[in-house]
């Protein structure tokens, strides 16, 4: 089996720095007067990944694929029905409210709204002490007013845009701001929720060149979230495509391109509109709608829209298996 | 990479930005001028009111208005004009000190019932509607003859009636912004309750409350005269505006200027705090807009 | 005969008594089959183009100005009453967002026909087999069963579909299309975008897109204008355009794109951010942040002139080149 690298660096005998394993969550939906349970919606369907330290993990998917909600079970913003998330070796569902908080100084989130990320009565300064108070940091004053200067600086920012109101900068000053809030405390883990969506695409640039930097320089670890398949196999080394909650395929992220495995990775690709003017009128690749996630039936989620589609698709769910390129993929038919 | 577009304009607090907006309001600043007006007047009434109130005068007793009595004198020969300014003080004293309890009561109540959602969310909230479904009269009556009559009692009721208005505006605006972002993003920097709660969640749900407390202060003013009116509220010789309406009905065709006058005190000082209150509506509405 | 010929198209507003331009000087033409892709980023002004076409800025208090001329009749100098006539029939607009254009309490079907027998003499009876018909060709699934159905019922993809009919159901020859994809998943956007293509060459429609993404500019638009910051910095053929882009702000542009395959670490960005209306450069406004500025670009205003090839660029690295 081929060594994986990240950046040069053979990452085959590291720990795993976030570890995923059988992950779900499901959220029941009541009707009628007696609020009786008709249906569930799996929002997260047993997912397990693992994440090395300094790596950038790209999740990618489109609507109703669980992303948004896998991103918030890692951090435990929600709580799962099953599996485990170790973070660093520490169980993070086993810990007590008070132990959690204490985690939480190492591992964030930059959330993918920058309009209403911090709250629009304090000034930007005062929203980047909140984590010194929050966490009882030991700074003191004048040392905390040095080191959020030093933050805003870090993303770019002047110090002066410290005693300025949300709503006095543009999206990307405001989602600076955001990350720099999200250092203060210097966690390692960062996880990242569509952070440039809302962003025009220059700006998006500029904030995936800052992310590259700081990457670089506080060797963070990076959990990106995006449905742009384009970005994230440019900034991420691995990507999981998800569908409907489940993992669709684990693949390396410059061999998305040729080399996927997933019938749905694939449509995905071929999607994207590229910027070089080419043919047109092309058949799009895929037909039909995401299916709605309720009551879905057993098989592979996938099988509605398949071209591949075979009788044990609508029968069994394909579980996720080792590919043929280093990867993982949940597929009865994988394309290779 | 440093940014190019430094801020150089002084910072504007969104509070500046109403205030600024304020004065452009014609509404507002009248309701202002009115409501300062009464405030000034009950914090220098002994100086400004031309005899004592209480002073009784049995000779010129329901005299009309004249160059010594401007207002006139009522059943006991008492100045009327200084009995009035007098008034504004009570006014005053009981619409504020009771919408603060209101909204106080209305802030604890709303926040944990939106904060903690289902059964006692659900508890709460009946709770607020039966209050609110009862007219605020009932209940102050009913405080009243359990706690006694006079000022203090009438301050207390007045309170305890109207805080549901508050509770469901505390409530609102908690259940839209919990799922704010950036509340979110708070939680997950490891903030306890407590702190999202006091420290963003209720000071971005104060808006509408002080608005609703601005008005409030006139329904309250309203209320305290009709115990007065009543006979519930202040005794005498306490001069509050509806007690002196009340004792004036009497004489209504002898000498009407006894309720008109305090009428008119009491008409003009809830209309200041209506503009008041709608100026605010308007500024924040527009505010709203702007930010979007 | 020019389908649609814009010139010096201009929206003026006052802000704090001061007159601000938020667009201006914009210049462009449209044919019959023709897709033309109006791009530009936050605060280009590519929106406000459209809505000044339509006549519709009047109604936020902007002042109109220029010409727009749609099949030789000047649009700007009609009656409310006669442009009332042309929306909706002669020119469709279909807005942003379909989760807001459509009413959440009628059902779809009939939302659609209360658009036809707006414009054209048929009772309700007769028009909705026609919008049924529409609606198979616009592949909705079962279009009689979601005629019935309200918007709350349908999904993304659905909705826009049905706002693309409730535009095409008067056989309109203009179709003007507002960031039509933008809230859609990309599997999904590439089966609206086919549908666009196709309408414009079946019908004979000339079809206006507005929209940020340069990848859908690409792949559906025979033409295209590039705005910044109000203005209107290139417009020509997509081929030349975004092959080898004459302004420096496209070149910039599409460089800012990632795209599979990247070298990492390779993505360049524009420094600094578009200045709003009321706060524009002088001269060029693009100047600030172009590597390739000189002397006159922070006094002069570049003319749109056209360059060797057809395409039509307004920069100053070029105003000795004019064709």
């Amino acid at each position: 089996m081929p060594a994986t690298y990240i950046r040069g660096k053979k990452t085959d005998n590291m720990e795993n720095f976030i570890e995923v394993k059988n992950l779900s969550v499901s959220f029941d939906v009541r009707a009628g007067i007696l609020l009786r349970t008709i249906g569930t919606i799996q929002a997260v369907n047993d997912v397990s990944f693992s994440i090395k330290k300094g790596e950038i993990l790209g999740v990618v998917g489109e609507s109703g694929c669980g992303k948004s909600t896998l991103a918030r079970l890692i951090l435990r913003l929600i709580e799962p029905k099953s599996g485990s998330v170790k973070f660093d070796g520490i169980d993070i569902f086993q810990l007590s409210k008070k132990e959690l908080r204490q985690q939480r100084s190492r591992m964030a989130m930059v959330f993918q709204d920058p309009y209403s990320a911090m709250d629009p009565r304090y000034t930007i300064f005062r929203s980047l002490s909140e984590p010194f108070q929050i966490q009882n940091s030991r700074f003191k004053n004048e040392e905390r007013r040095k080191k959020i200067d030093d933050l805003l600086k870090l993303v770019g920012l002047d110090p002066q845009h410290g005693f300025a109101y949300p709503h006095e900068l543009s999206g990307g000053q405001k989602q600076r701001a955001d990350i720099a809030r999200v250092l203060t405390l210097t966690p390692p883990f960062i996880v990242l929720d569509e952070p440039t969506a809302a962003l025009d695409v220059s700006v998006q640039a500029q904030i995936i060149k800052l992310l590259e930097d700081l990457r670089e320089k506080l060797d963070l670890t990076f959990l990106f979230i995006s449905h742009d398949l384009s970005l994230v196999s440019y900034f991420c080394d691995r990507v999981i495509v998800m569908y409907l909650g489940c993992v669709a395929e684990i693949i390396s992220a410059d061999l998305i391109g040729e080399h996927a495995q997933h019938p749905y990775t694939k449509a995905l690709v071929e999607s994207i509109f590229k910027t070089k003017p080419g043919q047109k009128n092309q058949a799009p690749p895929l037909e039909g709608e995401v299916p709605s996630p309720f009551n879905l039936p057993p098989g592979c989620v996938f099988v509605s829209r398949c071209k591949y589609a075979q009788p044990i698709c609508r029968e069994q769910p394909p579980v996720l298996e080792k590919s043929a390129e280093a990867g993982r993929v949940a597929c009865h038919f994988p394309l290779s | 990479m440093a940014e190019n577009q430094v801020i150089e304009r002084k910072h504007k607090s969104p509070w500046l930005v109403v205030f600024k907006r304020f004065t452009g309001n014609k509404m507002g600043v009248i309701g202002t001028a009115l409501i300062l007006c009464l405030i000034l007047v009950a914090i220098f009434a002994p100086m400004l009111e031309p005899y004592s109130y209480k002073e009784q005068n049995i000779e010129l007793m329901n005299d009309p208005p004249s160059s010594s009595h401007l207002l006139g004198t009522d059943e006991f020969g008492r100045d009327l004009l200084s009995r009035v300014i007098r008034g504004a003080r009570i006014s005053f004293v009981v619409g504020v000190l009771s919408v603060m309890i209101s909204v106080m009561i209305g802030i604890v109540i709303g926040s944990i019932a939106g904060f903690y959602g289902g059964v006692i969310d659900l508890v709460l909230t009946t709770f607020a509607d039966l209050t609110w479904s009862m007219p605020a009269i009932l209940i102050a009556l009913l405080l009243v003859a359990v706690i006694g009559a006079g000022l203090e009692s009438v301050v207390v009721a007045i309170g305890l009636s109207y805080w549901a208005q508050y509770a469901r505006l505390v409530r609102g605006q908690i259940l839209s912004l919990k799922s704010a972002v950036y509340i979110e993003a708070t939680k997950s920097m490891g903030a306890s309750d407590f702190v999202i709660l006091f420290k963003h969640l209720l000071p971005n749900s104060m808006s509408p409350v002080i608005v609703a407390a601005t008005i409030g202060v006139g329904n309250a003013i309203v209320l305290e005269a009709t115990l007065g009116f009543l006979g519930m509220g202040a005794q005498p010789p306490t001069p509050s505006w509806g007690a002196m309406m009340s004792s004036g009905t009497a004489y209504l065709f002898i000498s009407p200027w006894v309720i008109i006058f305090p009428g008119i005190a009491m008409m003009i000082t809830v209309l200041g705090f209506n503009l008041f209150g709608d100026a605010l509506i308007e500024i924040m509405d527009v505010k709203n807009k702007e930010s979007n | 005969m020019t389908f649609l010929e814009v010139r010096d198209l201009e929206v003026e507003f006052r802000v704090d008594k001061k007159p601000v331009k938020p667009i201006e000087g914009i210049s462009f033409e449209l044919n019959e089959k023709e897709v033309l892709g109006i791009v530009g980023e936050t605060g280009s002004g590519k929106s406000l183009t459209a809505h000044a076409i339509l006549g519709l800025s009047t109604l936020v208090g902007g002042k109109i100005g220029g010409s727009v001329k749609f099949k030789e009749r000047e649009l700007l100098s009609i009656s409310e009453n006669e442009m009332q006539s042309v929306r909706g029939d002669q020119i469709a607009f279909i807005p942003q967002n379909p989760m807001t254009s459509l009413d959440p309490v009628y059902r779809v079907g009939d939302q659609i026909v209360e658009g036809l027998i707006q414009h054209a003499k048929v009772s309700k009876r007769e028009a909705k087999p026609q919008v049924i018909k529409l609606m198979e060709r616009l592949r909705i699934p079962k279009a009689d069963r979601v005629f019935q159905q309200y918007p709350h019922q349908l999904s993304g993809g659905l909705k826009q579909r049905i706002v693309i009919a409730m535009g095409l159901c008067t056989n309109p020859q203009l179709l003007i299309a507002d960031e039509p994809t933008t809230a859609l998943d990309v599997t999904v956007q590439a089966q609206i975008m086919r549908l666009f293509s196709e309408m414009t060459r079946d019908r004979g429609i000339g079809l206006f897109l507005i929209t940020h993404d340069l990848g859908v500019i690409a792949q559906v638009c025979d033409k295209v204008a590039v705005m910044y910051a109000g203005r209107m910095v290139e417009f020509g053929n997509i081929e030349p355009v975004f092959n080898t882009p004459s302004h420096p702000y496209t070149e910039a542009l599409l460089d800012c794109i990632p795209y599979i395959g990247m070298k990492k670490g390779s993505l360049s960005a524009i420094d600094g951010n578009v200045p709003s209306a009321g706060n524009y450069p002088s001269g060029c406004r693009y100047h600030p942040r172009c590597q390739h500025s000189f002397s006159p670009c922070g006094t002069n205003v570049p003319a749109l002139n056209q360059i060797e090839g057809g395409t039509r660029v307004a920069c100053h690295l070029y105003q000795g080149k004019k064709d």
